[in-house]
């Protein structure tokens, strides 16, 4: 306010058109103005909510998360029962939430990056093909896509006339029947031999590394990772007499016993989600290979790389830059679309809070709660995908 | 001209005929065979993906194409006339009206029809350049979403119609066309609010946008839904279509502040200090030189924002609103209709596929047209 504070009293008029002449006084006046409006809104909110909520005999607090939540839910990650309190099934809730995320994020990177390769390729056939999965399913709503396999999966044989897919997965209106594995003591030492063949494999890279940069020899460390990643557990796994077995699903009368069975609203919701999202991410895959001047194949080949070296050391890390950030915001987009479960009956956070929020009434809460997971997760994804892409980005001057 | 013209026989060069004749390139290498080896064939791993990807098509065209067409029955009163094993489109007669104009009262459908014709002239000016008439058709585009407004709801001598009673296809366009008209300007303000050097309206630009971004559509919709009244006065409602599009507008103008911000951090600074230094204050800055630039290279990201803005309106059937996704999704639970979950959908998808499609192709044709960058 020190513009204001030199006003002249005797020639007010032409000193209040001054100071709107004056830039730095008008920001601090329409400043001044927008904050007073916001907070006589929001003091009008606050006003309101509390007239209403005393109206209804309400009182905001956490305290019902305690309550029994008397609902079931068909898919929990973590032991629940209708006696359970409600913060207990927010959790399964959020889990279920995180599962189907991290589900489909997974499969749409494969299924996104396959495509965005696949469209670049000079095959014209292959090229046209995703070209037109790509433009059908970006231009469907993902919510029309979620109901549509929800229905085609409630719509397979009953428990009695099962598909049998083989391998012990069965495929019914109940969902999927996969087999479970069953660990039993000394797996502990398979995992083990695991944990080491990936501690070796990445000392084998560092080393590697290292003596491709002191003499140029190169060591064969992709085939060798992998054979000892794959190769140890495994043979720990037969020296110890083979310590997992399998519970295979066994058909009774009325449903399979053993095993463990996948809900179709989850199946429906990760299919229809890694299918969309993935058509979204191989248009951001095939830009960022795209991004990539000719020139640098060309430099690489020069060079006397491989094609596949070419690739993997020129061409992708440059693309990657291209490619980070866009991906992320698909990957938000993929867990906030995960919300869209409600529809079907999925019970993610959102489909649990709702069941919570009409049992109770606790609407402020219950959507504070919502805004507040929402929230972090973005935060915390961009929080990671931002390290990511501050790691691989081009270091300049 | 040649030699043999100046009559000196001594030609120091072969003449035409006795050269070879030109022989056809191989027919391998040109032609239909020749785009097909180069195209399709070229090495095992390239046939291999062409032996897949027709294996592809064959596994799925004509299966759809029996099911769609051949097989399908279109006749009937309910399921069970259905008698081919294809797709049963007996429904379509019964309900088109339903999936077009939800429960909007049948003999006043005629003013939705006007509202739709008359879509076409208003956006016709604003979609493409060298139109006939541009300034009379410019003014009715203004004018339009008043008319159209009273020509759906009613008022100046037509019958009211409660919103209550809008659905169908009809829902979808009312919130997506609001949606997209509000949204844009919205977008801008919030844009430029967020590159503003005010640090309250920028702080407050940046908390706005990054809230919405950060949650999903569907729980600003229930927040319009449970929370909104809580907020407000008990004498104040809002109507339940007013509240989804004021929702949906919210949550596109944060995505849409975002790629316009793109595109105004695109403008080199010169263009800045060269208004200024034309004595253009901030709004004829922006308006003139800045944003008409900035919304160019944003076409792409903006045409994007309202596509996802118009799938997103199938959201509103999670708060009770029949858009044309919910009456499917209502006939497949009817007995009448049970099972026909893919008919139903498919049709549905349909409408979606042509609106969604048409813009993003516009978008394309319109980047080409803008496209003022000099060639080399």
């Amino acid at each position: 306010m020190a513009a204001a504070a030199g006003i002249d009293n005797e020639a007010k008029s032409t000193n209040v058109l001054r100071l709107w002449t004056d830039e730095r006084a008008r920001g601090v006046i329409l400043q001044v103005v927008v904050l007073v409006s916001l907070a006589a809104f929001i003091a009008m909110i606050v006003s309101n909510t509390l007239a209403n909520l005393e109206r209804a005999g309400l009182d905001v607090g956490f305290g019902f998360l305690d309550n029994p939540a008397f609902f079931e839910i068909n898919q929990k990650l973590i032991s629940y029962s209708s006696t359970s309190s409600y913060g207990r099934a927010l959790i399964v809730g959020l889990l279920n939430t995180l599962l189907v995320a991290a589900m489909g994020i997974v499969t749409a990177t494969i299924v996104g990056f396959s495509a965005g390769v696949l469209r670049l390729s000079p095959n014209w056939l292959v090229s046209r093909l995703v070209a037109t999965y790509v433009e059908t399913i970006r231009n469907i709503p993902v919510l029309l896509q979620i109901i549509f396999w929800w229905t085609i999966l409630i719509e397979l044989p009953k428990v009695a006339d099962s598909v049998v897919i083989g391998g012990g997965i069965y495929l019914n209106n109940r969902g999927v029947r996969l087999p479970a594995p069953i660990l039993e003591a000394g797996f502990g030492w398979v995992f083990f031999a695991f944990l080491l063949a990936v501690v070796a494999t990445i000392m084998i890279a560092t080393w590697a590394h290292r003596r491709h940069d002191k003499s140029g020899q190169t060591f064969p460390v992709f085939w060798v990772g992998l054979g000892l990643i794959i190769g140890l557990p495994l043979a720990t796994h037969f020296a110890l007499g083979q310590p997992v077995s399998w519970d295979v699903p066994v058909k009774q009368r009325f449903n399979y016993t053993g095993g463990f069975n996948i809900v179709p609203e989850l199946v429906a919701l990760w299919f229809a989600l890694s299918v969309y999202t993935g058509a979204f991410i191989s248009e951001i895959v095939r830009s960022g290979i795209m991004a990539v001047s000719k020139g640098q194949t060309e430099a690489a080949s020069a060079l006397g790389l491989r094609s596949g070296q070419t690739m993997r050391l020129v061409v992708i890390p440059q693309a990657l830059r291209v490619i980070i950030p866009p991906l992320t915001s698909q990957y938000l987009n993929l867990t906030k679309n995960s919300s869209l479960a409600i529809a079907i009956g999925y019970q993610d956070v959102v489909a649990t809070g709702n069941i919570i929020l009409n049992q109770s009434g606790r609407s402020l809460e219950i959507v504070g709660i919502w805004m507040l997971i929402y929230l972090s997760l973005s935060l915390l994804t961009s929080a990671f995908m931002n390290w990511y892409n501050k790691h691989i980005s081009l270091v300049e001057r | 001209m040649t030699v043999d013209s100046q009559n000196t026989g001594r030609a120091f060069y072969r003449k035409q005929a006795d050269l070879l004749p030109e022989k056809a390139a191989p027919v391998t290498s040109v032609g239909a065979l020749g785009w097909l080896r180069t195209n399709m064939f070229s090495g095992w791993f390239n046939t291999g993906l062409t032996l897949i990807a027709v294996y592809i098509l064959w596994r799925i065209i004509p299966p759809i194409v029996d099911w769609v067409f051949l097989t399908s029955d279109v006749e009937g009163v309910d399921r069970f006339a259905c008698t081919n094993s294809g797709a049963c489109w007996a429904w379509l007669d019964q309900r088109i009206r339903q999936y077009l104009y939800g429960f909007y009262p049948a003999d006043q459908i005629w003013r939705v029809n006007i509202a739709v014709i008359l879509l076409f002239p208003a956006l016709a000016p604003m979609l493409f350049s060298g139109m006939p008439y541009k300034r009379i058709l410019s003014w009715f585009s203004l004018a339009y979403p008043v008319i159209a407004t009273i020509l759906i709801i009613g008022g100046l001598g037509l019958e009211p119609v409660s919103t209550n009673r809008f659905g169908g296809f009809m829902l979808n366009l009312i919130v997506g066309l609001s949606g997209i008209v509000l949204s844009l300007p919205v977008g801008i303000v919030l844009a430029l609010a967020r590159r503003s050097q005010l640090p309250i309206v920028r702080t407050l630009s940046v908390l706005f946008i990054e809230a919405v971004r950060g949650v999903p559509l569907l729980t600003l919709l229930f927040v319009s839904n449970i929370i909104l009244p809580i907020f407000l006065p008990p004498d104040v409602t809002f109507d339940s279509l007013v509240r989804v599009i004021i929702m949906v507008t919210a949550f596109s103008a944060a995505y849409m502040a975002e790629v316009i911000r793109g595109g105004l951090q695109a403008i080199p600074r010169g263009q800045y200090e060269a208004a200024q230094a034309m004595g253009l204050n901030y709004s004829k800055m922006m308006a003139l030189i800045i944003l008409p630039q900035a919304l160019k290279i944003s076409i792409p990201g903006i045409v994007n924002t309202f596509i996802g803005l118009f799938k997103d309106t199938t959201l509103v059937i999670l708060i009770g609103l029949f858009d044309i996704l919910g009456i499917g999704k209502a006939m497949v639970a009817n007995p009448d209709w049970q099972g026909l979950g893919t008919e139903t959908y498919a049709f549905v998808a349909c409408f979606f596929f042509v609106v969604c499609f048409s813009m993003s192709r516009y978008s394309v044709y319109l980047e080409k047209r803008l496209d003022t960058e000099e060639r080399r």
